[in-house]
């Protein structure tokens, strides 16, 4: 079984974003990265498959500048098998159609048995880029997907409805499937692991010019912090210790939790 | 000339979903900023359905029909919407940023060549131009949108950015028109949805919830807001990267994947605010939230803040929580 993995680059969750000058985007410069999420989980799923139904290939795939090699390197030391790196440097703008596209036209002549991306991105959120690069590869597709099961011909896929529901779906095969958080433990690559990855492929590809250069469908105007919209009660001005005695003041005589 | 606006009710079998309603009232106040007629489009094998939403003020309920509408596939869906937009000719398609949308609707758009202006929290006219404004880097921070291009504009909204009790109801039922359509080949087979295995808690039922977010850095440190929970009487709960990780389990995972509660004390600890964790908290009587990060989306929802570190907090809470309660 042949899998792709899509796997992006996106801010680390615990950087603290500041918005830039022209008020249009971040502050990009002094950002530390990480990889997805749920594109982690996506990896994990393929490696566990492969490992699962007696080989094949895992190939990883990443959209963006030189610094999305980290992620790249650390997906062929957790066990990838080889990686296409399409190099572009401004990706911040690309809305999900043209990222699709530019993806699409990377990975078409691969002719996977199985495309897996995660289930949305951290940063920019559009949650559609999967959906749309099925449509463009001609593959029946499934999201939100928290169990895979490719033992028979075709699949089954258990996808996460809201509110602690689920369903299963049978599925044609070849397909793309987009990977929900906490399908399963994601293992730590291991130095034998990081030692085998110097040997693997990266090839770099340029993007798409077409699908690059396209006219975006949706152009962000304005970036900004949310408005607040509720009055809270900040305690302890900045002394942690002392806002817990502040609240626990407050939860008894204002709350009246106790 | 596309013209109007077009409003996706999404059913599971038969049962409306609230948002569907609030996206009603999405496209209601975007139709009358704009001067444009607003209609519903609902799909199924037939337009016994489409009558429930005939009672909202809607130029006219579209009932698009299949046999194979009958059970929800991306498949069906996406080819129905297409023939029904096409026929339609609409300025905007409105949807609500459900997990059935999600699954279908950027298809849609891909066959119009487009992408999805998803999950937007507001939208606002001025001059006759739509601005949408969607929460990103997870709710951090606000960007306003505009589409580029020729019509139709796809876009969804988040659930509860509009209220579905805004929703105008018409003086008479809005007529129903049935639009049968092509649906092509269908890849995908659903079988029943189903819930796990009975729920161990019943977090709904707690007065007190604790609950913890990946800024409690460690299985080991559970313990803490553990001691927290039973000097309050409460239960424990998490963020869903929390029972990801395997540190609790599923059943006490809040949001939209998880439970729904609405105790009278709601103490998050360590959780930055997402949106799928809000909507499975926010009506609690009593919010409080602390974070380090002074600037995180909780603090929006919190009655109570404190802007610091959780370890500092919690054993200091839980002693003065001790003597007051002698
Ligand atoms: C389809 C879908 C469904 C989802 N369903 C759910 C769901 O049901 N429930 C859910 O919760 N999430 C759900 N999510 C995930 C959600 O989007 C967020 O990723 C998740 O809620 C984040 O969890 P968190 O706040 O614990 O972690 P983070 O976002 O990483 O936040 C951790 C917070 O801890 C703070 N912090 C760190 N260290 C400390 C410290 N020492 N003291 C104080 N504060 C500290 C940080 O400032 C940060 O704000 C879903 C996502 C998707 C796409």
């Amino acid at each position: 079984m042949k899998i792709i993995v899509l796997m992006k680059q996106v801010a680390n969750k615990d950087a603290i974003l500041r918005i830039n000058k022209s008020e249009t985007w971040i502050e990009e410069g002094d950002l530390s990265h990480e990889v997805n999420e749920s594109d982690g989980y996506a990896l994990e799923e393929a490696l566990r498959l492969k490992e699962k139904h007696g080989g094949g290939e895992v190939v990883v795939c990443s959209l963006g500048p030189q610094r999305v090699k980290s992620v790249i390197k650390d997906a062929l030391a957790r066990g990838a098998d080889r990686a296409i790196h399409v190099v572009s440097d401004d990706t911040a703008q690309l809305g999900p159609y043209a990222a699709a596209k530019v993806l699409s036209e990377a990975i078409k002549d691969e002719q996977a048995d199985l495309v897996l991306t995660g289930l949305q991105s951290d940063d920019n959120g559009y949650a559609q880029t999967g959906v749309i690069l099925a449509e463009l590869l001609g593959l029946p597709h499934a999201t939100i997907v928290i169990e895979v099961d490719a033992s028979g011909e075709g699949l089954r896929v258990k996808r996460e409805l809201e509110s602690g529901w689920y369903q299963w779906y049978a599925m044609t095969r070849p397909a793309l499937l987009t990977i929900q958080s906490g399908i399963s433990q994601i293992r730590y690559a291991t130095l034998k692991g990081i030692m085998a990855a110097k040997k693997k492929e990266i090839k770099e590809v340029a993007p798409n010019a077409e699908a690059l250069s396209a006219a975006a469908h949706q152009r962000i105007t304005k970036v900004y912090f949310p408005q607040k919209t509720k009055q809270t009660q900040f305690l302890g001005d900045g002394d942690a210790k002392a806002g817990a005695a502040q609240l626990a003041e407050k939860l008894r005589t204002e709350a009246r939790i106790f | 000339m596309p013209n109007g606006i077009l409003v996706f009710a999404e059913h599971r079998g038969g049962a409306f979903n609230k948002t569907s309603f609030e996206a009603v009232a999405a496209a209601q106040q975007l139709g009358a900023s704009l001067g444009q007629p607003v209609s519903a489009v609902v799909l199924g094998t037939d337009a016994a359905l489409a009558s429930q939403v005939a009672a909202y003020k809607l130029d006219k309920v579209v009932s698009v029909e299949h046999p194979k509408l009958a059970d929800y596939t991306p498949d069906g869906y996406a080819d129905a919407m297409e023939r029904a937009v096409r026929a339609l000719d609409p300025q905007f398609v409105i949807m609500p940023h459900t997990y059935l949308v999600r699954d279908y609707a950027p298809k849609l758009a891909a066959r119009f060549g487009k992408d999805l202006i998803s999950d937007c929290v507001r939208a606002s006219v001025s001059d006759g131009a739509v601005t949408f404004s969607r929460r990103i880097f997870q709710g951090k921070i606000d960007a306003d949108v505009v589409a580029n291009g020729e019509p139709p504009v796809f876009a969804t909204f988040q659930s509860g950015a509009y209220r579905a009790d805004q929703a105008e109801r018409g003086g008479e039922a809005a007529a129903v028109e049935s639009l049968p359509v092509e649906v092509g080949e269908v890849r995908m087979q659903p079988e029943e949805p189903f819930q796990e295995v009975k729920q161990a808690v019943d977090l709904t039922k707690a007065d007190t919830i604790i609950a913890i977010g990946r800024g409690i850095k460690g299985q080991e440190h559970i313990a803490l807001a553990q001691q927290l929970a039973d000097l309050l009487g409460g239960e424990i709960a998490a963020s869903r990267p929390i029972c990801d990780a395997g540190w609790l389990p599923i059943d006490r995972q809040i949001g939209s994947s998880g439970q729904t509660v609405t105790p009278k004390l709601y103490i998050a600890l360590g959780i930055s605010g997402a949106i799928q964790h809000l909507v499975g908290m926010k009506n609690a009587s009593t919010i409080v939230a602390v974070n380090k990060d002074p600037e995180a989306p909780i603090f929006d929802i919190a009655d109570y803040g404190i802007v610091g570190d959780l370890f500092e907090v919690i054993p200091v809470l839980t002693e003065e929580i001790k003597k007051l309660k002698g």
